[in-house]
């Protein structure tokens, strides 16, 4: 059993092997949260630098828990805090991370393919954890285990994705997942949000949320990046909200059995009513629990001894 | 007096290697059948209970995926001879193992199934076949972050020797004299339809 890889970029290069590989791994490391004593000696003795350019509170905590739960040693390295301010580059930045022999670096970044570039670059396994709008492999990855766990499947399953599908990062990985894995996946969103050329993804387009949720499986909501209100991609939240908000009326469109997912921080109000983002057909919280699973195991199939 | 080389030694080693892989190349050799098996764990049961003086705080915990079956079939010897079905466990080792960091390619996990606390407890460790002893100190080492037993024992359906820990089984269902080039399987009706010990040459 092997990861044929050095770095996790996106779900766009991840075959159907490697992903069901790491949902298993994943599998297992679940029980290890659970426990009273969260914490298995597997990665003792190895180095995992988190790397953010970008705010992050769930990621960075989800990635940090992980690798000590695994008995790694973890830095956090904020752009806000670091040389960075100083007019350091991200290659400059981290050629200085690789001469202290880390084994595992975790980048977000604002600008898409930064993660990629350094994975050409220096030697430590790369994960992304976000660029741009590019991709959030780890998201994704996160998405499918709880879609699994829940449903016991993915392929078959039909999975709504409501938003600003333009600018989403998790959307695209989980387009390129989740089709890979044979769901059938729509997605629905403002005409300013829906980028040109979606329908080559493989995805069915709406433009009324009423039609994508319609007999769903999943509902995948996404957070309106509300600094882009500015941008005139949408006139005000109010108008968004009463035209593609997910509430109690158009969630019975779905399945009875339906989820309802997130990926967080939530606008409540905005694109999720409260009492459906607390409600029973929502697995926001199993998201963020799924998140250690997957990143403890990404990080257990990444990392090994420098002979092979 | 001539004293042979580590190189006279070994090609020595590999010429006998050689030549009892060619007279014994197909010979499976089955060291213990399904009877025997059934005989073997009826005693170990009744062995854990003497030792133990009966099922107070016992519980047992199989190794996975070779132990798993073999503590199930021992939960069900004791409960048929004190009435009382003791907790079962199931541990994964893989987290702990001391040679996970040396290539890229993984064992795959498995999950561990360990429902009861371990506090104060007589542990019954339950492994297929002992044979270097570092699966048994990994599970120690798990065992061990579960809580604390009052005492740990290892019951084995095989011992085959060639321990490179000090470590030693308290019940041993048939010592097997091995080479270290054999390889030596137990197979069981729930994972494989049959109940055997093979003993063969490695492929």
């Amino acid at each position: 059993m092997r990861l044929n890889k050095k770095d996790i970029l996106g779900m766009r290069d991840i075959s159907v092997d490697e992903i069901n590989l790491i949902l298993d791994t994943a599998d297992s490391f679940v029980e290890v949260s659970t426990r009273e004593i969260k914490k298995v000696p597997t990665l003792r003795g190895k180095t995992i630098v988190n790397l953010f350019y970008e705010a992050s509170t769930r990621t960075r905590t989800s990635f940090e828990i992980a690798a000590k739960r695994l008995s790694a040693d973890t830095i956090n390295i904020s752009a806000s805090t670091s040389s960075v301010v100083k007019g350091e580059t991200l290659i400059d930045t981290a050629r200085n991370l690789e001469a202290m022999n880390p084994d595992v670096i975790v980048i977000r970044h604002s600008a898409a393919g930064a993660p990629h570039m350094l994975a050409r670059m220096i030697r430590p396994s790369i994960i992304n954890a976000g660029d741009g709008a590019h991709e959030h492999p780890t998201q994704s990855l996160l998405d499918m285990l709880t879609i699994r766990s829940k449903k016991g499947k993915i392929a078959g399953l039909k999975v709504a994705i409501i938003g600003d599908i333009a600018h989403s990062r998790v959307a695209r990985s989980n387009i390129y997942g989740l089709t890979k894995m044979g769901a059938e996946v729509a997605v629905a969103g403002p005409a300013t949000m829906l980028p040109r050329d979606i329908e080559k993804m493989a995805v069915t387009v709406s433009s009324k949320i009423d039609t994508a949720i319609g007999d769903a499986d999943i509902v995948m909501v996404l957070r309106i990046q509300t600094e882009r209100e500015q941008q005139n991609i949408f006139p005000s939240l109010r108008e968004y909200a009463s035209c593609f908000g997910l509430n109690a009326n158009n969630i019975k469109l779905a399945k009875d059995d339906a989820l309802v997912m997130h990926p967080g921080p939530i606008n409540r109000g905005v694109e999720i009513s409260p009492d459906i983002a607390d409600g029973p057909y929502s697995v926001i919280l199993d998201q963020v629990t799924n998140g250690v699973a997957v990143r403890m195991a990404l990080l257990y199939l990444l990392t090994g001894g420098s002979s092979e | 007096m001539l004293l042979p080389s580590h190189r006279m030694v070994r090609r020595f080693f590999f010429a006998q290697r050689e030549c009892n892989r060619g007279k014994v190349m197909d010979d499976k050799r089955v060291v213990m059948d399904g009877e025997g098996i059934d005989r073997a764990l009826a005693r170990i049961a009744h062995e854990i209970l003497e030792k133990n003086k009966g099922v107070e705080d016992l519980v047992l915990v199989g190794i996975r995926t070779g132990g798993v079956f073999l503590a199930q079939r021992l939960q069900k010897n004791i409960s048929g001879i004190e009435g009382v079905a003791v907790p079962l466990g199931i541990l994964d080792i893989t987290f702990y193992r001391d040679d996970l960091l040396k290539g890229r390619k993984k064992p795959r996990p498995g999950k561990t199934d360990i429902t009861f606390s371990l506090d104060g407890r007589k542990v019954i460790l339950v492994d297929d076949v002992l044979f270097t002893g570092r699966t048994i100190r990994a599970a120690m080492d798990a065992l061990i972050d579960f809580g604390r037993p009052r005492l740990i024992q290892l019951a084995v359906l095989i011992d085959r020797g060639h321990r490179e820990l000090p470590i030693r089984a308290d019940f041993v269902g048939k010592n097997l004299p091995s080479a270290l080039w054999e390889a030596v399987t137990v197979n069981l009706a729930e994972k494989t339809g049959k109940n055997e010990v093979v003993i063969e040459n490695a492929p």
